[in-house]
């Protein structure tokens, strides 16, 4: 019984620790936004980083992906997933913005 | 022939290991088949967003993001569904380990279905106080972009707390028992999956927008 | 069009008289078949009393073997729509030399897209399921797929948009707009009818069933194998399977994003797609073959899994490089992502992207260039028997290259500009489509038929449909390669060129060749239906088969496995054989569990073809009452806690111990004897 105890603390100290780097980071997002702290190309390259960085914290502490082995296939289907969307979104991107820019 | 005891391989989400082993090994497949989903639900998202950046500058004369967005309104609403996402965490633990506890289970549950009702409050009066300003999604390319990306998201944090009312009817009808937990342990995915997308929309919708 | 107004327009719509099919003859001729066809086949039933039967062993059923029946089914008779349109085509063409011929454009229109749509998505796509569905379980040691009532919603949606498919024949036009619906001509700026709109929802329909079924395969190639069932051990058809449920569930994303979209600029005047406002039309071709190029192998890998099986079981030997055919499966399904853009060359994107598309589709001719040397090497010195299954699958690899030769040609991009738009490519993606997907279809229907009802299907009128669909295919679309080239456009209803009527004469009887070979379809099963008798093979293993499906009895258990099978072998069944042990009662039987039939997934079906329908006619009480039904039927049956039903240890029992009992009074065939009325489905090799 005290086995389960101790592993609730830990769980729920992990999902704390979770919510608060994800708040830290959206709130550190805002904060660089909102006061223009940075000159524009850095804050857009600011912001995408720090959301990336969420989107990890995300995924470790709330959806609970890490890189133990018995988690192997879902970090394979995750891994390929980001495969494919790279493929799809970035070509997306490239694809149209190059004929924007040639059509203009 | 199968090993006798099965021990179950690990999900996304919460896993119930050693605190219910039997519905631990029940719902290996169901959970993993709803990750299968998710991914297909987070090509859908990828392709919005990537419709979104093409059409970014398509305002066609009319309002910008300058003209349209509120980035208090829109931090608030990032803080709203990042708390739901930990009020639902503590659901899942609840669920987790104290089972028979069903009045807090219902708690947690309430508390995440107000945010996220909240969260959509906010964000219906966010679209009207666009669309007040011109911001209608007939207007431009990119409104249109926006209003897909964004009510996307929006019909998907209004469905997931439908089925949260759906599952906080079940745990009064049923208990917390095996069926009951993997519908929750997946519900719990769809929610922490959400909040994701949404760290996307505030980044690159609207962080980006007001840069 | 007319607009409707005040109560009417509240209650139905813009449906209206108009709507009626009495603008043409011929119009007229289709939707009283299609009518008269929907009640025959009721006041049938009626006559027969099948009711019942119908409903609670079929419809609700949700067995996989069942449910993979009806795709069959649905594939067949869409089929016949299909290609029934592509001789009115080709008719059109072979007549309007000079002369507007008989088919009206507009309707010329609507008959390449609704031919285009329903060979895609009612056609291709249930045939595949359907066999994955009813053979993979099977081949795995599953006893179902992982989520049974998940597979009959897939099955009742994708079910309703062929429904709504042939009311589009009933009520209003179908879009001119092509099977891929390019705006700005679907916006309603072009087309306000009710056309395109007709076409976004099947399509919707479609594409969410098939979404919904590759996970569901997915996910029980993962979790559902027999136990010794490893990755390297699946038959290289489950391999097929799993690669084409995997684009299914990334794949189909994309198509369901851009019909919604399309849908938004038509029914909310928005703007992704339009001339203005900031709209962008080639953002509609992006999306759509970023759903498109996957799609194509979607379709064409579960026929490459089919030719694995038949000319491994046919030459009588175990298929020769299969790690380099599962990887090659693999190397395609990853690269089809990489491709898309090859659609539109000529779009205007700079050269180098066109190189890099043009070089990575080149590429995939790799992968498929190996697997056509391990069939061939599968049939070296193998002992080979002619088969129906294995003539289609023989006339696949000869056709198949000349089609895989013009796609590198049209992979090159100043080809590619040349021949854009022409014949050519109708010629070439025609070459890949019938040889290679369709072909492989029907060489698995015939070979998994005697599996599925216990009777094998007549060897006389299957080669004559074989040699017909392949005598017909070649004239069909061989003639279109050269008035391809000679710049003959695509989707032409009227032709200018005189020189080109010798070829279009032959296509004409190229396509009437394989109306016989469809009609051959028909009377073999005909046929084989009145002579089942003479051709029982309840033992189950006609072809002396290597893999497990051929391991219980034709038809097999609702439970598929008496026990589940303990595998040793990449041929599993074969190695059983060959030890004797295929055939002996088990030490210890369990009970099984099963789900029970359900009606929820009709439901759903219906609820959705009324949705569906009730958005085309702007009906909206209609719409949202379908769309919420549907729901409404997913939330009541969560509540649904009986869902299950054993069936006792002692009647799995008492059933093997039956067929035990018959196969000890059964005399094994020789492969030579295989098509025989001898033959009872045991198979030499394994006495």
């Amino acid at each position: 019984m005290m086995d389960q105890q101790a592993q609730y603390a830990k769980e729920r100290r992990s999902y704390l620790v979770g919510f608060l780097l994800a708040l830290g980071l959206s709130v550190v997002s805002f904060a660089l936004v909102a006061a223009k702290l940075l000159p524009a190309d850095y804050l857009l390259t600011g912001v995408f980083v720090l959301g990336f960085v969420q989107l990890l914290v995300h995924f470790r502490f709330f959806l609970h992906i890490n890189f133990s082995k018995s988690k192997r296939d879902d970090l394979d289907l995750l891994l390929f997933s980001t495969l494919i969307i790279v493929l799809m979104a970035g070509g997306t991107l490239v694809v149209l913005f190059n004929l924007h820019h040639r059509m203009t | 022939m199968k090993p006798e005891v099965h021990v179950a391989l690990k999900h996304p989400g919460i896993n119930l290991g050693s605190s219910d082993r039997k519905t631990d090994v029940a719902a290996e497949s169901p959970v993993f088949g709803f990750w299968v989903f998710l991914m297909s639900d987070a090509v859908i998202f990828a392709l919005l967003f990537a419709v979104y950046g093409v059409m970014m500058h398509a305002v066609a004369g009319g309002p910008t993001p300058h003209d349209l967005f509120e980035i208090k309104s829109s931090f608030l609403e990032t803080l709203i569904l990042l708390t739901s996402s930990f009020t639902f965490g503590m659901a899942s633990l609840t669920m987790k380990y104290s089972a028979d506890n069903r009045r807090r289970l219902l708690g947690w549950f309430a508390l995440t279905l107000i945010l996220g009702v909240v969260f959509l409050a906010f964000e219906l009066h966010d679209f009207s106080s666009m669309a007040a300003k011109g911001g209608v999604p007939q207007r431009s390319g990119f409104l249109s972009a926006f209003f897909a990306l964004v009510s996307t998201h929006g019909l998907h944090v209004a469905s997931g707390s439908i089925w949260l009312v759906v599952m906080m009817v079940q745990v009064v009808v049923f208990g917390v028992d095996p069926v009951v937990k993997t519908r929750i342990m997946r519900l719990g995915l769809f929610w922490h999956f959400l909040d994701i997308i949404w760290v996307g929309i505030f980044s690159v919708v609207y962080l980006q927008g007001l840069i | 069009m007319t607009e409707t107004t005040g109560l009417w327009h509240l209650l139905m719509g813009n449906l209206s008289y108009d709507a009626l099919p009495f603008y043409s003859p011929i119009a007229t001729v289709g939707a009283s078949i299609v009518v008269l066809g929907a009640l025959g086949t009721a006041v049938l039933i009626t006559w027969l009393g099948k009711w019942k039967y119908l409903w609670s062993e079929w419809l609700t059923s949700l067995d996989h073997k069942r449910i993979g029946i009806m795709y069959i089914v649905l594939a067949l008779l869409m089929l016949s729509r299909g290609v029934i349109e592509a001789v009115m085509m080709r008719t059109q063409q072979a007549l309007a030399i000079q002369s507007p011929g008989y088919l009206p454009p507009d309707h010329f229109g609507q008959l390449f897209s609704t031919h285009g749509t329903i060979m895609i998505f009612f056609v291709a796509m249930p045939f595949l399921t359907g066999l994955i569905n009813f053979v993979m379980p099977q081949q795995i040691g599953a006893r179902d797929v992982r989520f049974p009532l998940l597979n009959a919603i897939s099955l009742w949606l994708t079910v309703a948009g062929a429904a709504l498919v042939m009311v589009s024949l009933v009520l209003g036009k179908f879009s001119t707009g092509g099977w891929s619906g390019y705006p700005p001509y679907t916006e309603s700026a072009y087309q306000p009818g009710v056309g395109p709109d007709y076409w976004i929802w099947v399509l919707t329909l479609s594409s969410i069933g098939s979404t919904l079924t590759g996970l569901n395969f997915a996910v029980t190639i993962y979790k559902e194998r027999a136990p010794g069932m490893r990755f390297f051990r699946l038959p290289l058809f489950t391999w097929t399977a799993l690669c084409t449920s995997i684009l299914m569930i990334f794949a189909m994303p994309p198509l369901t994003v851009a019909t919604a979209l399309l849908a938004l600029d038509r029914y909310l005047d928005m703007h992704f797609f339009t001339n203005a406002l900031g709209g962008n039309m080639m953002n509609y071709a992006n999306l759509f073959w970023l759903f498109g190029h996957p799609e194509v192998y979607i379709l064409i890998l579960p026929a490459f899994g089919v030719f694995s099986s038949v000319f491994s079981t046919f030459s009588a030997k175990r298929l020769y490089g299969y790690k380099s055919l599962v990887y090659a499966t693999m190397a395609i399904a990853v690269l089809s992502f990489t491709v898309w853009l090859h659609h539109f060359f000529t779009m205007g994107q700079s050269p180098s992207i066109n190189a890099a598309f043009g070089i990575a589709t080149m590429l995939i001719g790799i992968p498929t260039g190996v697997k056509i040397y391990d069939w061939m090497l599968t049939l070296y010195r193998g002992r080979v028997r002619f088969s129906v299954s294995l003539l289609y699958s023989l006339m696949f690899m000869l056709l198949f290259v000349i089609g895989g030769l013009t796609g590198i040609l049209l992979a090159t991009p100043p080809v590619d500009f040349v021949v854009h738009n022409t014949v050519f490519l109708v010629a070439h993606f025609h070459n890949m489509l019938i040889p290679g997907m369709l072909f492989g279809m029907l060489a698995g229907y015939q070979f998994w038929f005697p599996k599925a009802f216990g009777f094998r299907l007549d060897e006389t009128w299957g080669r004559i449909g074989a040699a017909c669909w392949g005598l017909g295919f070649v004239l069909a679309f061989m003639p279109l390669y050269v008035t391809g080239l000679e710049g003959m456009p695509r989707r032409s209803q009227e032709i200018f060129q005189p020189q080109f009527a010798p070829y279009l004469l032959l296509a004409e009887l190229g396509g009437l060749i394989i109306l016989a070979g469809l009609f051959s379809l028909f009377v073999q099963l005909w046929v084989s239906i009145r002579r089942r008798d003479h051709n029982r093979v309840p033992v189950g293993d006609p072809w002396d088969g290597r893999s497990l499906e051929w391991a219980n009895p034709a038809p097999p258990p609702e439970y598929n496995f008496f026990t589940l099978p303990q595998v040793e072998d990449r041929d599993a069944f074969t190695w059983m054989k060959e030890r004797g042990v295929a055939y002996l009662p088990a030490q210890h039987y369990e009970d099984i569990e099963m789900p029970r039939n359900s009606a929820t997934a009709v439901a759903i079906g219906v609820a959705a073809l009324l949705s569906a329908f009730g958005l085309v006619w702007h009906i909206w009480w209609m719409a949202v009452v379908g769309l919420g039904a549907a729901w409404a039927a997913v939330i009541v049956r969560s509540f649904v806690r009986d869902t299950m039903r054993t069936i006792p240890a002692s009647e799995v029992e008492q059933a093997h111990r039956g067929w035990l009992r018959e196969i000890a009074a059964t005399r094994a065939v020789s492969r030579d004897e295989e098509m025989s009325a001898g033959n009872v489905g045991l198979a030499e090799s394994a006495s």
